[in-house]
């Protein structure tokens, strides 16, 4: 991070409108180092500038979130990207969670939650919309099953706490991390501990209903 | 009642219907004439609520009357095959079968749209006629007859005549079946293609009547209430958002908007239906994020209400621009969550009207053993935790 603590993003979104409509909502609060609409572009741009944020579209010409992600991230492992979409299709947000982001939000959310998102991210933890919060309790339903062990699952990865399902259940209601921490009766930084354990599993868990949940239901 | 007949009658001169019927039945006792009157009142006088009676608009109906004359060759082959074969009574007949027909078909097409109706649905299946479909065997069944009785007759002709007087009459009889076919044949299909333009156009027309119904109900409606709020986005944005979303499901699901219960078999689909209710008809956004599915028993649906119930208050009443619910399936209760950021209340100081409306969500999930609790405090919005239990399976 820069001067003043002023994140350096960079936009990669194909609609112009919407670009500017985020550079008028983040305004001074931000430094906005670069632009692009589409994927090979916002590679090339990203990698030169390095920024501390991407806020990246899911749906791009030329391969979408993920090949910016594939491409920006073995060498730049730094760069940190916060994803939005209107879509809110369960397989592209998890698609792109895996491939590295390290959050999701709607392109509906408003300016205030989606600078504190840019902050969030900034800082290296990562920010769950609810709705991304219900895809994860969905995905990892049923805790640990029998079948889960007979698989080889690695219970480490593949299962999620019940303080961890508590936090993404107070989420998924719409609780501010602020909120949850109250309710928990935990602090904020807690939270945030939290969320990134649920971030690194959602990653790296190889946990096969994650792919299959996210194909069955296409339509949410 | 038939064709209401009696009804008007009694109706214009003020005696009772039921005396009005009794007198029809003893004219139709006394000589038959009762059925012609009837029939004749009911051809000419116009219902209540139409301008012209059916026989005037008999004579305009062009295509109609294109049809009846259209079987009038039909009817001098039968009456020329007849004389032919010597067989007079099937001369005189015929007459009468005809003259009927062609009224029938008359009365068919300009009889009003109910009775045309009663038409389709207890006379047609009467006679087995019509558009119903019939299976192959049914036709095959129907070539064989046909083939049978053609033989059939073949064989009467000659024995009764001996091959060679026989030839004659039939002889002529097919080359005048002939000449009609070619002279008419092509009037015939060209009145056969029209009258299935005109089904098809009718049923285009129909179809196109319905669509502008619907477009009319949602998105011109929409457009109205887009131009109405421009000066305020968010309200443009969740109208879109709204419109959008039911354009969808009617266009690729086939799913027309209204009610939780007609158009929602699971749980999921039921609360999206109530989502875009409570946006279309409040004016908020509702963020909904549903964990699991199952299917809708009486006591989820008592649930959808209620939570119908706390969004529509919180939309109502909190201020806030958003409302969040949160349902989630569990193995032995479904959860759901109704959480608004608005203005709250003092739950110990709530006044009547709410106190009610609060009453009828708690009772709604009690009576199916479930269980409402309501959170709030004036400035930090309100919270509503629905719990449902649930005996079926989880889907």
């Amino acid at each position: 991070m820069t001067d003043q603590g002023r994140p350096r993003i960079f936009l990669v979104e194909d609609h112009a409108v919407f670009r500017a409509g985020v550079r008028a909502e983040l305004g001074d609060a931000v430094e906005v180092v670069g632009e692009a609409d589409e994927a090979d572009a916002a590679i090339e741009l990203i990698c030169e500038r390095s920024p501390d944020v991407v806020l990246l579209d899911v749906h791009l010409p030329g391969g979408g979130g993920q090949a910016v992600l594939a491409g920006v991230l073995p060498t730049h492992p730094e760069v940190r990207f916060l994803a939005l979409s209107v879509s809110d299709a369960p397989e592209d947000v998890i698609a792109v969670i895996r491939a590295g982001a390290r959050g999701y939000l709607t392109k509906t959310v408003s300016g205030p939650d989606l600078l504190q998102g840019v902050y969030r991210v900034a800082a290296g933890d990562a920010v769950f919309s609810p709705r991304l919060a219900g895809f994860v309790l969905d995905a990892f339903a049923g805790g640990a099953g029998a079948g889960d062990l007979a698989a080889g699952l690695d219970p480490e990865l593949d299962q999620i706490s019940p303080r961890e399902r508590e936090v993404l259940r107070l989420i998924a209601r719409g609780y501010t991390y602020k909120e949850v921490a109250r309710d928990l009766m935990i602090s904020t930084k807690t939270v945030e501990s939290h969320v990134s354990s649920v971030l690194r599993k959602l990653q790296l868990s190889t946990r096969h209903e994650l792919t299959k949940w996210a194909t069955d239901r296409r339509l949410v | 009642m038939l064709g209401g007949v009696c009804g008007g009658v009694a109706r214009t001169t003020g005696i009772d219907v039921t005396f009005v019927r009794i007198g029809f039945v003893l004219l139709t006792l006394g000589s038959g004439i009762g059925i012609l009157v009837y029939a004749l009142a009911w051809l000419f006088v116009p219902l209540e609520d139409e301008p012209t009676n059916i026989f005037s608009r008999a004579l305009s109906d062009r295509r109609g009357i294109r049809l009846v004359i259209a079987i009038i060759p039909a009817f001098v082959l039968v009456q020329v095959v007849a004389a032919s074969l010597s067989i007079a009574y099937v001369g005189t007949f015929t007459w009468p079968v005809f003259v009927a027909a062609g009224a029938a078909i008359l009365i068919k097409r300009n009889a009003s749209a109910a009775e045309s109706a009663w038409i389709d649905g207890e006379l047609v299946p009467m006679l087995s006629i019509g558009t119903t479909r019939h299976s192959r065997w049914r036709l095959l069944g129907r070539i064989l007859g046909g083939a049978f009785l053609a033989a059939a007759g073949l064989f009467i002709l000659v024995s009764g005549h001996g091959i060679g007087t026989a030839l004659r009459p039939v002889g002529g009889a097919v080359l005048f079946i002939a000449a009609i076919v070619i002279v008419f044949g092509p009037w015939w299909l060209s009145l056969l293609r029209d009258l299935m333009a005109e089904r098809q156009a009718r049923a285009r027309a129909e179809e196109r009547a319905q669509m502008a119904a619907h477009v009319h109900d949602s998105v011109l409606q929409t457009l109205a209430l887009i131009q109405r709020s421009a000066e305020d986005p968010t309200q443009v944005v969740r109208l879109a958002r709204a419109q959008e979303r039911e354009l969808r499901s009617w266009l690729f699901e086939g799913r027309l908007p209204g009610s939780i219960a007609e158009h929602a078999t699971t749980l999921s689909e039921g609360i999206e239906v109530l989502q875009q209710q409570v946006e279309a008809d409040h004016g908020v956004t509702v963020e909904v994020v549903v964990v699991g599915d199952c299917d809708l028993s009486d006591a989820l649906r008592a649930l959808l209400e209620a939570t119908r119930e706390a969004t529509v208050n919180a939309a109502k009443w909190s201020g806030a621009a958003e409302v969040s619910l949160y349902a989630e399936v569990e193995c032995d209760a479904v959860s759901l969550f109704v959480r608004d950021r608005g203005r709250g209340f003092d739950p110990g100081a709530v006044p009547d009207d709410r106190q009610g409306i609060a009453h009828s969500i708690c009772d709604r999930m009690h009576h199916f053993g479930g269980s409402a609790v309501i959170r709030s405090a004036p400035g930090s919005g309100t919270e509503v935790e629905l719990s449902m239990p649930r005996r079926e399976l989880v889907r």
